[in-house]
């Protein structure tokens, strides 16, 4: 049972795995050790997608990056301590106390110096990565040349190793990311108002300090429980990339949550699972890159924030534009012919607005209504933008040539209105 | 002839300090703007994203030649920069979060190029980008002086050095020749681009500054140094001064000795202490570093917790005794010439009851009043003051019910602040404040 996942690489080849290893190892049956330790992967997905999304809306994900630097001191200065007690310094309890210990520290610097200096954030937190960092640093050269035994273990810390994980580090790093998500789930709600209305939670009572305390405890929570499998430096992504991708697709918090924590399930479980099956596959960095392809997915195809479809958005509305200029100078001058494309022209005609393909053909009657109706906002916003916003009359038609085409039906039912009670001749532009 | 000893100082410390100190200058100088912008964890970002790039151009080269790592590192660095501005105007994404999606990813991607390279028994080693090996740098000086300075001895020096130097007079010439665009460009982008300086031009040029810092310092110090030393320098600066051209200067001197101090503690010390080997001089140097921010959070002359915590104390000093007298100046104002310091102590509501003692102590020292026993008595010095500052009250208390709407039994305790103010007085000739009680005229 107390087999270690790095023999079980040992024993399997260069190759690519059989299809039904494959399938034993996504479906928890091969062996009690790789399953503790993608079930603990998995939940550590969890619990960072889930915090990973408070730490977005409140704008901490760098923050993030600074605790899990900020926690080499600690595991170095606990090896040394441990050492120096003879207690076993390799005994990832105690190393992960140290960790918690100088994230915390880590995070009270941050505090210090914002409260009490001129210093922004960003320097805050790039003082406290670096130093802390440095001190980690520093310590792990005393350790390489003090300790008899070598400090290589501690080295997984820092780009995460699953090889070495044995089934009591897979269980006990799972049962701190539960605890983390237990405890995000439980407090779900006052957690939330802080992060949209710090005002307004602290006039219904809820403490905002200490609610961004303990975001920021859950972020230390998250960070030592991925230590040994993601490795420090890439364990800030399993904050940050989760939330930042499942925001492509809601609006919404809750939605916003079960999301991350979806992504960053799969991304957990398939960077454990690859780690398991194929050989020099270090699963922190499989995770992240999961998680990140799942990012430039949600980016490139989320139905109402993501890149194509701006995109399509925008050509759209360009499109309309060009039509409406087109049908608008035809309808106004109709001996005038404005410059299109061809392209354009086909699609004018596609639209049944223009009799023909030539540049100079004449409109149709739904050209001429169209045409109509889009030189009458035209004039419904100038006169609007005249006689009620107080524009000067020499800078009207540049203003109007921009928004004439975002007007909607009420705006101009209520522009009409509005210029007939003050008086102005509306017989010109009447439909 | 060289003596030995200095020789063993040419050959294991001369590169390793001069490297230090060179990334330390170069990055310091940078890292003003960064700080300045709130960007300063582009630094971080770049130094962690070039892993990839390194890896890459190793694999192409298949050489560990500087300048081949130089250009994959460079590449890799400006794509990071190129992906972290499409992500956040094309996803719309936080800063913060786009910084770290994108340099986390590309780490990923380069430590498991490093894993496969390693399958190929490639040496390469990703500790080197994140901590250095500044002690590696060490090459066998000659015995005589005139073979040091020879041109075989030059070709010796280690591309890196030569690298960094060449990086420093650099980032001395670039800021030297953009420092007023720089300047305005990260103040106010708005202004720069009306006065005809394109400021996203300039945004662009100081990013490929921060990552030709970061690519060219990687191999001799890591990345930590390099992020230390792009923001520490130049907060510590920033804590001790107002004045860019100073804060650059400052900053200037501080990343030089953060870099010296630092490299000597980390060599010299664990001698001392009897331990084997030497220390990681690159996280000694960061630790001095954060070590001077912290220095100068507390003892900083402008903006240090002591100066501001006596800067405060001396204000409360002057307002308590302004607020001393003006309660003789009431009292003489209602018949009596001495009070009684117990009557007096209640009314100083801003005051802590054990402070008094001290504040007529410090009264009486700048002869404003006269303490016999238990009364207190205004000096001529103290009377002009006092009618100073009930003048101050009285006329605000007038402004605050004509100008500003305020009702007068609600004015007493805004004037009570104002008065205080080193602002001049408001403009008025009354003669009575709203109570109906005589403004004293102006002492000149």
């Amino acid at each position: 049972m107390n087999l270690t996942l790095a023999q079980s690489l040992t024993q399997t080849h260069d190759e690519m795995p059989s299809l039904r290893e494959v399938f034993d190892t996504v479906t928890l049956q091969s062996g009690f050790n790789t399953n503790a330790v993608i079930v603990a992967a998995s939940l550590l997905g969890i619990a960072g997608g889930i915090i990973g999304a408070f730490a977005l809306l409140r704008k901490r994900s760098l923050t993030a990056d600074a605790l899990s630097h900020a926690t080499l001191p600690g595991i170095t200065s606990a090896f040394l301590i441990a050492s120096a007690m003879g207690l076993n310094a390799r005994s990832l309890p105690i190393l992960l106390l140290g960790a918690t210990i100088s994230g915390i520290l880590g995070v009270l610097c941050i505090h210090l110096i914002l409260a009490y200096t001129r210093l922004r954030e960003d320097a805050a937190i790039g003082i406290v990565l670096s130093v802390f960092f440095g001190i980690g640093v520093v310590l792990l050269s005393v350790i390489q040349s003090t300790a008899t035994s070598s400090a290589a273990g501690l080295n997984h810390f820092i780009y995460g190793q699953t090889a070495a994980m044995l089934t009591g580090d897979a269980i006990l790093m799972g049962s701190i990311a539960l605890i983390a998500i237990v405890i995000a789930i439980l407090a779900m709600k006052e957690i939330t108002i802080v992060c949209f209305n710090e005002s307004f939670a602290r006039v219904t009572g809820i403490p905002a300090g200490l609610i961004d305390g303990l975001i920021l405890a859950l972020i230390v929570l998250v960070t030592v429980s991925g230590l040994q499998a993601v490795g420090l430096i890439l364990i800030v992504a399993m904050l940050i990339i989760p939330p930042a991708a499942a925001r492509f697709w809601t609006d919404r918090v809750r939605m916003l949550i079960i999301l991350s924590a979806l992504i960053g399930a799969l991304s957990g479980f398939v960077g454990a699972s690859v780690s398991a099956l194929l050989p020099r596959k270090p699963a922190g960095a499989v995770i992240v890159l999961c998680a990140g392809s799942i990012f430039i997915i949600s980016m490139l195809a989320a139905p109402a924030r993501g890149v194509i479809a701006q995109l399509i958005r925008h050509a759209k509305l360009k499109l309309r534009i060009a039509i409406d200029h087109t049908l608008e100078s035809k309808y106004e001058y109709p001996e005038h012919h404005p410059r299109t494309t061809f392209s354009l022209r086909v699609l004018l005609r596609l639209k049944g607005f223009t009799q023909s393909l030539s540049p100079s053909s004449a409109l149709s009657q739904s050209g001429l209504a169209r045409g109509r109706r889009v030189r009458r906002n035209h004039m419904l916003w100038e006169q609007y933008l005249v006689s009620c916003a107080d524009i000067a009359p020499s800078h009207v038609d540049w203003s109007v040539d921009q928004v004439e085409h975002i007007l909607d039906d009420d705006l101009i039912a209520r522009l009409e209105s509005e210029i007939r009670a003050s008086g102005l001749d509306l017989q010109e532009i009447s439909p | 002839m060289i003596s030995e000893q200095l020789r063993q100082y040419i050959s294991f410390d001369l590169f390793p300090l001069t490297s230090a100190v060179c990334v330390a200058l170069s990055c310091g100088l940078i890292g003003n703007h960064l700080v300045l912008r709130r960007q300063s964890m582009m630094g971080d970002a770049i130094s962690h994203a070039v892993l990839p790039g390194l890896v890459a151009a190793f694999l192409l080269a298949s050489s560990r030649s500087p300048m081949v790592m130089f250009l994959g590192a460079g590449a890799s660095a400006l794509v990071t920069v190129g992906l972290i501005e499409l992500v956040k105007r094309l996803g719309r994404v936080e800063p913060g979060a786009a910084m770290g999606v994108v340099f986390s990813v590309m780490f990923a991607l380069g430590v498991l190029m490093l894993e496969q390279a390693a399958a190929d028994h490639v040496d390469l080693d990703a500790d080197c980008v994140l901590y250095g090996q500044l002690e590696t740098l060490f090459f066998v000086a000659p015995t005589t002086w005139d073979q040091l300075f020879s041109v075989d001895t030059l070709i010796e020096i280690p591309t890196q050095v030569s690298t960094l130097v060449g990086l420093t007079f650099l980032v001395i010439i670039f800021k030297l020749a953009f420092h007023k665009e720089l300047r305005i460009a990260s103040f106010d982008p708005g202004l720069a681009t009306t006065q005809g300086i394109h400021a996203g031009l300039i945004t662009v040029l100081l990013m490929v500054m921060t990552a030709a810092c970061a690519v060219a310092s990687f191999e001799a110090v890591g990345s930590i140094l390099v992020i230390a030393m792009l923001i520490c320098p130049a907060s510590t600066a920033r804590l001790c001064t107002d004045r860019l051209s100073t804060q650059i200067k400052l900053s200037a001197i501080f990343a030089i000795a953060a870099a010296i101090l630092g490299y000597l503690l980390a060599s010299f010390v664990p001698e001392m202490l009897g331990m084997p080997s030497s220390l990681n001089a690159a996280g000694m140097i960061s630790v001095v570093a954060g070590s001077m921010v912290a220095i100068a959070a507390i003892a900083s002359p402008s903006h240090g917790l002591i100066a501001k915590s006596i800067r405060q104390r001396v204000l409360r000093n002057t307002v308590a005794i302004e607020d001393l007298i003006g309660l003789l100046y009431r009292a003489k104002e209602t018949g009596s010439a001495q009070s009684k310091i117990s009557s007096i102590a209640p009314a100083m509501t801003n005051i802590n009851t054990k402070d008094i003692n001290q504040i007529i102590q410090s009264a009486t020292r700048q002869g404003l009043l006269i303490h016999t026993n238990d009364s207190l008595e205004l000096t001529d010095a103290g009377q002009s003051a006092g009618a100073k500052i009930i003048r101050r009250h009285r006329l605000w208390e007038g402004y605050l019910v004509d100008q500003a709407g305020i009702r007068p039994d609600n004015v007493h305790d805004i004037a009570e602040q104002l008065e205080h103010l080193p602002t001049d007085e408001p403009d008025s000739d009354t003669q009575t404040d709203p109570h109906g009680r005589p403004v004293p005229p102006h002492s000149d």
